[in-house]
């Protein structure tokens, strides 16, 4: 199947030391792909690279056989939508107006949203169960609420990927569940490739068909769950020894420390 | 609890921001705008009644009667110029607020105002006149500080607001010690002048100048008015409004640029006026929320009536003296700036 994404031998350096190197993928459409790795190993540059933010100084990333950066930013933003770790709202927006900005780059310059943009948002935030957050305002949620609705501003873009940075960080075991259900809920019904940054090797290996393990900035190894996680793999990417077994409820790799 | 939460979720979710309700807030401002100058034109030293002022604009009363002549060529320019600089000024901080991410913003954070008071200042001191050459010298100080302050804020990922922010503060205090020197040297009738200036006049005022301001401030303004969505999304993180599709380098320098010129133009014809600039977006955040598509108008209009009433308590508490407009606005603003520093300043840091 032809990719809807991919980059080719792409690398990436804030100053001297590469920060990224020799890095191809592809994803395709309807897929999840985890991408995991230690602390500092690339994968939230990576992320960022996709999505146009940072410019690699090697290599090329095409978007439907386009290169990214001859997209518009607001072109951009209907193809990749990214759920960032890091959101500080200073200023105080409700729910609703959060999803809403989602339909920025559908809109013309002076152009308010109209019935089709609301409509939009409302569909959004049903599917990431907050419609009833949808009059709060974003100040008073919790962890699980606020990336719930982050979620459906990124679904409010109508993108063909989102990428999602750590999404299930500082949150307990319910939402962490019920972030990535939803998460493989939507790339089932709609069709949406999902290419999801996380810590929980456990939970990667759960809900995404494929995994890219980062060591230093490069590609480790790359391919089913079965093939990424590894004792071996584990071993020499986190450098920390690992038992891998099957998860007897969904039969995929299970990762439990030794020692 | 449970049952309000569940009412709540029964009946249907509010519609976005529509332009109708934009428009209509606006209509309504403008309203008590125009109400506000009919006031100011009533008020002050020379008693002048409502009927007067319907004469004047209907043409009833002669053409030499003084009262017409205390309308005409001394209120209504002052009033006309008040509401100018308070729409400006607080406009621009409604605008840098959200560029800047910070809510404790104001126009002059950049030292845009430094610039136009050192300027002035020389001005003043080298005996120019008020028509011509202290505007002229205060409008250049300012679009000098703007330059310098961009040009050294800049970095190669473009400008960095908290980089251009401190930029802007040390501008500030370099300029404000060589207003310092020339007020301390200064010992004649021009000090008066000065420090009439730094706190802020609208005494000056003329046709002439407002022929000049009011064109620019209302380009200005429809210009700012279409990035009113980039600055939504911009006070939600910079590297979120790009996500969202919006350039994010563009908007931030052509706002900081028009705001910036508008400040220089006005603050050179009004001197320096506090506060005008932060309590009045404040004040629009508190009532209408963070929409900037709101917020705007809503802010500009605010600040036109503030200033207009401002000004006219300047011309009449101490009448037939009077005050710099800046120490009513200070006096005013700073204990309810205090006020929402202790009641709302947890919201703002909060992430």
């Amino acid at each position: 199947m032809e990719p809807i994404l991919s980059l080719k031998d792409v690398g990436f350096r804030y100053d001297e030391v590469w920060a990224l190197r020799g890095i191809n993928l592809q994803i395709r459409a309807g897929e999840i792909l985890g991408i995991l790795g230690p602390n500092g190993s690339g994968k939230s540059t990576l992320l960022r690279i996709v999505d146009g933010i940072l410019e690699p100084q090697e290599g090329e990333i095409l978007i439907k056989g386009k290169h990214v950066s001859s997209f518009r930013r607001s072109s951009l933003a209907k193809e990749v939508a990214m759920v960032a770790q890091e959101n500080h709202f200073r200023f105080s927006f409700s729910v609703l107006e959060v999803v809403l900005m989602g339909r920025f780059p559908h809109l013309k310059r002076l152009q308010f949203e109209g019935e089709k943009d609301f409509d939009v948002a409302l569909r959004s935030l049903r599917a990431t169960h907050a419609m009833e957050l949808a009059e709060r305002s974003i100040h008073e949620l919790s962890g699980g609420e606020k990336q719930r609705v982050l979620i459906a501003r990124a679904l409010a873009q109508e993108p063909k990927t989102v990428l999602l940075d750590e999404p299930t960080s500082f949150l307990d075991l319910k939402y962490k569940r019920e972030i990535f259900q939803l998460i493989s809920s939507l790339s089932k019904k709609q069709g949406l490739s999902v290419v999801v940054v996380s810590h929980d090797i456990d939970l990667a290996a759960q809900y995404c068909q494929r995994l890219m393990m980062l060591k230093n900035g490069s590609t480790y190894v790359t391919g089913e769950p079965e093939k990424v996680i590894t004792e071996s793999n584990i071993q020499a990417v986190y450098d920390c020894p690992v038992l891998v077994d099957k998860n007897p409820a969904s039969g995929r790799p299970r990762v439990s420390l030794v020692g | 609890m449970t049952d309000d939460m569940s009412s709540k979720m029964n009946r249907p979710i509010k519609r976005p921001l529509t332009f109708a309700r934009v428009r209509g807030i606006s209509l309504i401002m403008f309203f008590f705008l125009l109400l506000t100058m009919i006031v100011g034109l009533v008020l002050g030293t020379a008693e002048v009644s409502f009927k007067q002022i319907i004469g004047v604009f209907s043409g009833t009363i002669p053409m030499n009667d003084p009262a017409r002549l205390v309308i005409l060529k001394i209120r209504l320019p002052r009033i006309i110029l008040a509401g100018l600089v308070g729409f400006s000024l607080s406009l621009g901080g409604v605008v840098f607020q959200a560029i800047l991410r910070n809510p404790l913003a104001d126009p002059f954070i950049l030292g845009v105002s430094s610039g136009a008071a050192f300027g002035a200042v020389l001005g003043i001191f080298l005996g120019f006149s008020f028509n011509l050459g202290v505007p002229i010298l205060s409008f250049g100080g300012a679009l000098f500080t703007i330059c310098l302050v961009m040009y050294l804020g800049s970095r190669k990922m473009g400008v960095e607001s908290s980089t251009i922010l401190l930029t802007g503060v040390i501008i500030n205090a370099f300029f404000t010690s060589i207003i310092m020197f020339f007020i301390s040297t200064t010992a004649d009738s021009r000090l008066h002048t000065m420090l009439f200036w730094l706190y802020g006049d609208l005494s000056q005022s003329r046709y002439g100048q407002l022929a000049i301001i009011a064109p620019v401030v209302f380009i200005a303004s429809i210009f700012l008015y279409s990035f009113a969505k980039e600055l939504n999304l911009i006070t939600a993180g910079e590297e979120t409004a790009l996500q969202l599709g919006v350039d994010v380098e563009r908007a931030k320098k052509v706002c900081l640029l028009i705001v910036s010129v508008i400040m220089g133009l006005v603050v050179s014809f009004s001197g320096l006026i506090g506060f005008v600039g932060l309590i009045v977006p404040h004040l629009g955040r508190m009532s209408f929320g963070s929409d900037h598509r709101l917020l705007l108008p809503v802010v500009s209009l605010g600040g036109a009536i503030f200033l207009i009433i401002a000004d006219t308590l300047a011309r009449t508490v101490v009448s037939p003296s009077e005050l710099p407009v800046g120490v009513i606005t200070a006096f005013m603003g700073a204990p309810f700036f205090i006020y929402l520093l202790r009641t709302k300043g947890s919201q703002w840091s909060r992430s």
